[in-house]
């Protein structure tokens, strides 16, 4: 990533996302929220899926976005922001816009990204729309009331994968949307976790300039609270051990070369990592796991850093 | 540089092409392109006027309907003078979006040559898709020649952008879409002045930065729906009043009900599209040579229902068959143009005797002798009641 | 109180006015409420930057603590404030404290 901001001072302080919103307490999303609409700065366009981002903070007549923001429907917003984006080029040709060099940023959850939208993403993807696709990642369905998406933890509790003597949790296990996007071949896709703010808008801002080449993806990290059960006041702590123990890693598919970011990159060796209990035991949604279960945990995540060992020699 | 067609010509196309021909002239800004058939030659005559430089619009090829008239909506939000076209499962599988599209009352323009639904799977005409879409907000014309096509979509874009509704234009499928007649093209600068880009209430810009598709409580939601119900009100005037303005301009115009050798008729088919306009003209000239007071109704534009205007061409009618191509199942009565004409009938106190029959399912041919004998049936027998004509039962 | 009328409302529940869910104030969702405590802060920006609300303020000016001499202060707005507590809990000094939020 370019470093656009190199300490906590060169933050911008201008909030562009009002507060009043309907967000829990603790909200991960709202943060990443925060940090996106700032970075972005006031000239982007932003399209959003139904979601809880969506429905907490629009509730008409109130609004806590300070940009031109649309909302269609669930599955939609990649072809939304398609539309957006081919006619801000199009307006330009005749000279029918006079906003100058607008961006167009999707906003998205996992339940909109991995599952029902995954097609309008694969979509817009295809057709190397210049648009920024953000997805925070908060594990299930949590508008509805935390149901399982393709983005859920296996063994993770929710309402439609309770857990009990005959299931224990998700069956499977956490869809690798990374994956999906790079092979998509775009010029950039990085993961980041609001835990990691500084590391988080430099990303944000990298890709917003690569807009300019092709679509770009952010895979942002967001903790909830009723959804993973946990009290409020530990959304940060949780996205930082969920980098720390390895189970989320910071990396950057730039241009065809896998990047790990700092403090991710000291993780391919296992022992540099916290273990991923520190990460399962502050959640409520893994309060049921045995010690055999999370052992299964700590084996598929040694397999995927190999997986990522492995794709950063490419 | 785009090359601007300069002076009216006629030329031999299709309906499809006829339609491709209408979006060029109208200088549309984005175009979402997804194939199905009968529409697809639409948008392939579209991917060779902007290969070739005659269109300067971008096109967006989704990977489905439901993106494709999302991608419409997006670029209209923009700001942006939109087309897309679809039928059948590509209608069906949009139709979540074409509630939001009318709702968020963006003038999206989309062509529909019309097109049966599965199951089981049929490429053939008939009026299944659209009629499905009937009660979605959008301004529904249905045009019956491809002439008709040109015109009505220039027409549609402007009563899109004036009553900020999106509109539809339907048309037979295959029958239509597919078929030659002679087009007369309008000099593209003229359609141009007359389709001036409106200042739109609100777009997508960073400089007036607005909120577009928030979550609306019990304590609002109604509101916004009674907004579209007033829009519609408004439309049905709009669209005379561009019909008749272009017929000055253009020197053809439509009305919103066509008929044949209504002033005298005692007997009337009401229907819509071209094939079955087109064949109970032939079957009323029979008639009428048989000493039967035979007429026939198309009607053009579909929602907003023009009500009084089908009344009163059917005024002094004795009987009249409506004839459907779609069927609504478990209705009162299968065809949905019946249930809009026995409403307007009963709600305006007209009673007379009214037969519902149904034809030309799936492309079922709808013979000249089977119209014919709609009209022997009025005479002699006249009744209210639904009729499936042309199925081996 | 009545509400606008259909004729009265933007068409197509369109939001014109950006950032109007300030009108709401969340204050009251809170039972515990943050208090800094000056003296204890280093001025290290975490609860400003991890606020989901953005209701953590940073004023400019000249605040002596102790023996040193800041340029800046974090104050929270609490008229949004939901009590939370993200901003105590990352604080590294533990100069934020949260306490019973009163009737």
């Amino acid at each position: 990533m370019k470093v656009y901001f190199r300490t906590l001072k060169d933050l911008p302080r201008e909030e562009l996302f009002a507060p009043g919103h309907r967000m829990c307490a603790g909200c991960g999303a709202a943060i990443a929220m925060r940090w996106i609409t700032k970075t972005i700065g006031p000239n982007a366009i932003i399209a959003n899926a139904t979601g809880c981002v969506e429905v907490t903070t629009t509730p008409y007549p109130e609004t806590a976005w300070m940009h031109p923001y649309i909302h269609v429907a669930f599955e939609n917003a990649a072809a939304v922001a398609s539309g957006v984006e081919a006619a801000i080029k199009t307006l330009k040709r005749k000279g029918m816009w006079d906003a100058g060099d607008t961006k167009v940023v999707v906003i998205a959850g996992d339940g909109g990204t991995y599952d029902i939208g995954l097609q309008s993403l694969s979509g817009m993807l295809e057709r190397r729309h210049g648009v920024l696709y953000i997805l925070y990642d908060n594990e299930a369905y949590m508008n509805t009331g935390i149901q399982r998406s393709g983005s859920t933890p296996k063994y993770a509790w929710t309402t439609t994968t309770p857990v009990g003597t005959a299931v224990r949790g998700k069956i499977q296990w956490k869809k690798d949307i990374m994956g999906i996007v790079m092979a998509h071949r775009v010029p950039y896709a990085a993961t980041a976790s609001i835990a990691y703010i500084l590391d988080m808008v430099n990303k944000i801002k990298t890709a917003l300039e690569y807009t300019e080449e092709g679509p770009t993806f952010l895979h942002i990290y967001a903790p909830c609270v009723p959804g993973w059960r946990y009290p409020e006041n530990k959304t940060v702590e949780i996205a930082r051990l969920a980098v720390e123990t390895g189970y989320f890693p910071l990396y950057e598919w730039d241009h065809g070369k896998l990047r790990l970011n700092p403090p991710s990159n000291n993780h391919l060796d296992k022992t540099k990592r916290k273990p991923l209990k520190e990460f399962l035991k502050l959640q409520g949604r893994f309060a049921h796991l045995t010690d055999e279960e999370i052992a299964e945990l700590e084996e598929e995540l040694d397999a995927y850093w190999q997986y990522l060992a492995k794709l950063q020699t490419l | 540089m785009i090359q601007i067609q300069k002076t009216r010509r006629v030329e031999a196309l299709t309906g499809n092409y006829a339609a491709a021909y209408a979006v060029k002239a109208a200088d549309v800004d984005v175009i979402a392109v997804y194939p199905i058939t009968p529409q697809t030659t639409i948008v392939e005559k579209l991917s060779e006027f902007v290969a070739n430089g005659e269109l300067n619009a971008e096109l967006i090829h989704v990977e489905s309907e439901h993106s494709a008239l999302s991608a419409v909506v997006g670029a209209s939000a923009a700001g942006a003078r939109v087309f897309t076209a679809t039928s059948s499962q590509g209608l069906e599988l949009a139709h979540e979006i074409l509630h939001i599209a009318s709702a968020m009352r963006l003038p999206i323009v989309m062509a529909v040559p019309t097109r049966a639904i599965s199951a089981p799977i049929s490429i053939h005409n008939d009026y299944g898709d659209v009629m499905n879409a009937r009660d979605t907000g959008w301004v529904i014309y249905i045009a019956a020649s491809a002439q008709e096509v040109y015109d009505t979509i220039i027409q549609a874009y402007r009563v899109a952008e004036t009553v900020n509704l999106p509109a539809m234009v339907a048309y037979d499928g295959f029958l239509i879409s597919h078929t030659v007649e002679p087009v007369e093209l309008n000099n593209e600068e003229e359609v141009r002045r007359f389709l001036p880009r409106s200042v739109r209430p609100y777009t997508l810009n960073p400089k007036r930065p607005v909120t577009m598709g928030p979550l609306a409580s019990p304590d609002w939601y109604y509101e916004f729906k009674y907004q579209q119900v007033l829009a519609m009100k408004e439309a049905y005037k709009v669209v005379k009043d561009v019909d008749a303005l272009y017929g000055e301009k253009f020197g053809r115009s439509y009305g919103v009900v066509e008929t044949y050798k209504m002033e005298d008729a005692e007997y009337a088919i009401v229907t819509y599209g071209g094939a079955a306009f087109g064949n109970a003209k032939a079957a009323a000239d029979i008639a009428r040579e048989r000493g039967i007071a035979a007429g026939v109704v198309r009607v053009r534009l579909y929602r907003p229902f023009p009500t009084m205007d089908v009344l009163k061409v059917l005024e002094g009618v004795k009987a009249l068959a409506v004839l459907d191509r779609a069927i609504m199942f478990g209705s009162p009565a299968e065809g949905p143009l019946y249930k809009d004409i026995a409403t307007a009938m009963f709600m305006h106190g007209v009673d007379k005797p009214a037969a519902n029959v149904i034809h030309g399912i799936g492309q079922r041919t709808m013979y000249v002798e089977d119209m014919y004998k709609i009209y022997t049936m009025l005479r002699e027998n006249p009744r209210k009641e639904v009729v499936f004509m042309g199925v081996r039962v | 109180m009545s509400l606008p009328k259909a004729t009265e409302l933007p068409i197509g529940a369109v939001i014109p006015e950006p950032g109007s869910t300030r009108r709401n104030l969340t204050a009251g969702w809170r039972t515990l409420r943050p208090v800094i405590h000056d003296d204890r802060c280093i001025r290290c920006q975490l609860c400003w930057l991890y606020c989901p609300e953005g209701t953590i303020v940073e004023r400019k000016g000249v605040f002596q603590v102790g023996n040193r001499t800041y340029d800046v202060k974090y104050e929270i707005v609490y008229d949004y404030c939901k009590g939370c507590g993200i901003c105590a809990n990352e604080c590294p000094t533990k100069a934020i404290e949260m306490v019973p939020e009163t009737p």
